[in-house]
């Protein structure tokens, strides 16, 4: 029962921090389009003059804006130091976030993936934990809003909506391959997500770079095309990984319920998750389709994986409802 | 309208009016066009989005084979909506034509795709690398180093390095062309192989494998022959003959539910020991036979997949004769085994008898009338009505065991006109009113239903599934590349390297940095590399 207590307890904890980190991250993107504002008066004022300052507004705005931001020593710091506070807060909450999740294994003496609720706080944790490699890997600051608002949200319906108390398993959940298709699932799940995330993203950068005003927080993310690889690069790596989930799920179904397929609302879902995803891949690879159409359609891989997770476990009732949810 | 007036005025000088000149495609021609749209690339993400659309459906509308009881439920609530439903096929849309349409024309699709890819891989296999551009500094990423003038079998190095980071080499008299990433198609092609492999998987399952369920008491058994299963479903291709002749006893059936505050009454286990003699005249050998872990005996998968309760009743007529003795299935209604169920006792002289009974594992009788409030037998009970009537010739026509059909019986009343109510608790007995007989509660007893299972192509799917994720990864993850080294002399007349790469698929990374690795390794003056 303690370790239940200290478990919720980080949990809530993680929930604050990661919103407090998204407050951090958004004062940084608030910083710096004063920068990009008050900037871009001043190119404009000098341009007269100056004939090839005009010239370097055409350099990707990615790349102009940390040299430009350094070179103007009395509101960059700030910015800066927004998104240090907003890093320093999502390990924070990484931290919690895994604790309690680590805690609510030991509570139930068990691997923490029986329900909506332990699944979601492990999903959390993989898609934040991403987020941290690839921020120390390449530096992916901008993803830091949508990220902690998203591990925010999560986390918080978790922890308030989809909350359930520590239990044992049902029978039908004793099984290696428990640990092996949800943690597959759980994994693509976030990988999904934050290919997802990206493609949104992508979409606002691309509209902004046709209009041509690119400025404020769109000036700080990396150039569409940019946005788009290493959103294909989740997804790539996301799309074989649900194969590998939706192929042991019915290995499972076939050992627990005696068929591997059954049309479950749950294994129909993944199907139609697996397929618009497939889309999505055929899409990248067709004149006409790539960009906009390959990101929408990646958009909705990502609702449709949402909503077999949230939507089917609260609407419809199937075989993979365990445990009130 | 001027330049309107100007045809027409045309067509009218031209006398009669003359057919719009189409090319003439004939019927092959046709074939061909249609052949060509559907395996397009374009029709193919069509059809696969037309089949996750398709797909919905089936799992938010009651389908027929998963929950018939729910589908009969619909039809009833939508008088209108529901025939409709019924005649496009929304009660079983898995196996509705339009559905099979799609993902028939899907498949149709990717073969006709990749039948000659697998000829042009076939010939790219043995391709060399294409021969080196004039240009390789217009190439998406080159690099320049300075070799030193006597460095003869730069070539040669650079050949060696490239065949260790597994390209294939050319060398020709000043220049290498290399390329890798070969297997980046050959994984594309074989995921989308295994997926037909896949279907032939499914389909030999469905046409030669066969599925039913039974229910057996525990302490009683199973053999495996058609009269013994309540439902069996087979394919097209099935034979009785097929099926193996083994016979089983549920020995002991153990369960546990949750008794602690959180999701009371949830299972916990459930682990039936099983005797399974292998075939007439082997010895049997005990089992343990439980959910995630089922029994394969001689090629066919025995599942444990529910149970419930059996109340052991024995009646008497009204004559004092036993017309009846031993358990009962009743069907759980609920998630704590409010059981429904009917005692027939045909045999019950001068009157037929017959029970509508409720058995309740933990019950309670409140406003909500007779229920059971937890799924374990706490405080088991039976409720019944009663009916009786003349007796009846067996007819041997086959009727629903769970129910009770009571045309020809009359329920049996109290003197107030009330009908009779039947209370038991394990070991209570009653007399029935106006001397009909009576009826006692032995017991009760727990019955498990097995579902006895064969799916043939399970194997084929299941390591056609595993090339499938390996190809996919194949296919996702081999960068192809190609590489070209050209050795010359620059304008100022030193000698140089050059290396160009080009990457042959989308979104890779590191191009930039290997080609200056590369040219970096070759050079005898490694500072001297400059990349672009």
């Amino acid at each position: 029962m303690r370790y239940e207590y200290y478990s919720n307890l980080v949990l809530a904890s993680s929930v604050v921090v990661y919103a407090l980190a998204m407050f951090a991250h958004a004062a940084e993107w608030a910083a710096a389009r004063r920068i990009g504002a008050t900037e871009k008066d001043e190119r404009e004022l000098v341009r007269a003059p100056a004939g090839e300052i005009g010239g370097a507004e055409s350099v990707d705005s990615s790349e102009s804006s940390p040299s430009t931001a350094a070179s103007r020593p009395a509101s960059s710091p700030r910015v800066e130091q927004f998104g240090r506070i907003g890093v320093a807060l999502t390990i924070i909450g990484f931290l919690l976030s895994v604790a309690g999740v680590l805690l609510r294994g030991l509570a139930a003496h068990r691997a923490p993936w029986g329900n909506m609720f332990e699944f979601t706080i492990t999903a959390m944790v993989f898609i934040v934990g991403a987020y941290l490699i690839l921020l120390w890997r390449t530096g992916v600051r901008w993803l830091g809003l949508p990220v902690t608002l998203l591990a925010a949200v999560g986390n918080g319906l978790a922890v308030t909506v989809f909350y359930v108390a520590v239990a044992p398993l049902v029978p039908a959940l004793h099984s290696v391959w428990f640990l092996i298709h949800i943690v597959a699932a759980a994994v693509s799940g976030a990988a999904f997500t934050i290919g997802g995330v990206m493609s949104i993203l992508y979409l606002i950068k691309k509209r902004a770079e046709d209009r041509g005003n690119v400025d404020g927080y769109l000036e700080r993310l990396p150039s569409s095309r940019k946005i788009d690889l290493v959103a294909y690069r989740f997804l790539a790596f996301a799309f074989p990984l649900w194969t590998f989930t939706v192929v042991a799920g019915a290995i499972w179904a076939e050992y627990a319920w005696g068929r591997y397929w059954g049309w479950d609302p749950k294994e129909t879902w993944a199907l139609v998750t697996w397929v618009i995803y497939a889309g999505y891949l055929h899409a990248r690879s067709t004149a006409g389709w790539r960009g906009t159409r390959a990101a929408v359609i990646a958009i909705i891989g990502l609702g449709s994986f949402w909503f077999n997770f949230v939507g089917i476990n609260l609407l419809v009732s199937g075989l993979h409802s365990y445990a009130g949810i | 309208m001027t330049a309107i007036k100007t045809r027409e005025s045309a067509a009218e000088s031209s006398g009669p009016t003359p057919r719009p000149e189409l090319p003439r495609l004939g019927w092959r021609g046709g074939l061909r066009y249609l052949w060509t749209q559907l395996t397009s690339m374009r029709t193919a993400l069509i059809l696969l989005f037309a089949l996750a659309l398709a797909a919905i459906p089936g799992s938010l509308i009651p389908q027929r084979r998963i929950s018939p009881v729910r589908v009969s439920d619909f039809l009833n609530e939508h008088p209108t909506l529901g025939p409709i439903y019924d005649k496009i096929g929304m009660f079983s849309v898995y196996s509705s034509p339009w559905f099979s349409a799609i993902y028939l024309l899907l498949f149709v699709s990717l073969i006709g795709c990749i039948l000659p890819r697998l000829g042009v891989y076939a010939r790219a296999l043995h391709a060399r690398p294409p021969k080196t551009p004039r240009n390789l500094v217009r190439l998406p990423a080159y690099a320049k180093a300075d070799i030193a003038d006597g460095d003869q079998n730069v070539l040669d190095r650079a050949a060696m390095a490239l065949r260790r980071r597994h390209y294939r080499v050319d060398v020709h008299s000043d220049s290498i062309a290399a390329e890798r990433g070969y297997l980046r198609e050959a994984g594309n092609l074989v995921f989308h192989s295994s997926l037909v492999f896949v279907l032939i998987g499914v389909a030999i399952g469905a046409l030669f494998g066969f599925r039913g369920t039974s229910v057996v008491i525990v302490g009683q058994g199973f053999s495996n022959n058609l009269t013994q299963y309540d439902d069996f479903s087979a394919g097209g291709r099935f034979n009785e003959a097929d099926l193996a002749p083994f016979s089983l006893t549920v020995k002991t059936f153990d369960v546990k539910f949750e008794t602690g505050p959180v999701q009371r009454g949830a299972a916990r286990l459930f682990r039936a020991n099983v005797e399974v003699t292998d075939r007439l005249g082997a010895a049997p050998r005990s089992e343990v036979l439980e959910v995630n872990k089922p029994l394969r005996i001689d090629g066919t998968t025995v599942h444990l997949i529910g149970h419930g309760y059996a109340p052991k009743v024995t009646v008497k007529d009204a004559q004092g004769n036993v017309a009846f003795s031993g358990p009962v299935v009743m069907l759980p209604q609920d998630g704590n085994f409010t059981s429904l169920g009917a005692i027939k006792v045909p045999d019950a002289r001068p009157e037929r008898l017959a029970f509508e009974a409720l058995f309740l594992p933990t019950a309670v009788l409140d406003e909500q009338g007779p229920h059971s409030i937890f799924p374990d037998a706490l405080n088991p009970a039976l409720f019944a009505n009663v009916w009786y009537g003349p007796e009846r010739v067996e007819t041997g026509k086959p009727e629903n065991v769970y129910s009770l059909d009571t045309t020809g019986l009359s329920q049996l009343k109290q003197s107030d006109g009330q009908p009779v109510r039947i209370a038991l608790a394990v070991g209570d007995g009653v007399n029935l009113p106006d001397g009909k007989g009576s009826i006692q509660l032995d017991g009760w007893v727990r019955w498990v239903k097995l579902q006895i299972g064969d799916t043939p192509g399970v194997p084929i799917s299941l390591i056609a599934l595993g090339f499938a994720v390996a190809g996919l990864c194949l296919s996702l993850f081999v960068r192809p590349r190609r590489v070209w080294i050209r050795v010359g002399d620059d304008e100022a007349g030193h000698r140089v390297l050059e290396v160009g790469g080009l990457d042959r698929a989308d979104a890779r990374a590191g191009l930039t940095d290997d080609v200056a690795e590369l040219a970096a390794e070759l050079s005898s003056r490694p500072e001297d590399v400059s990349p672009r």
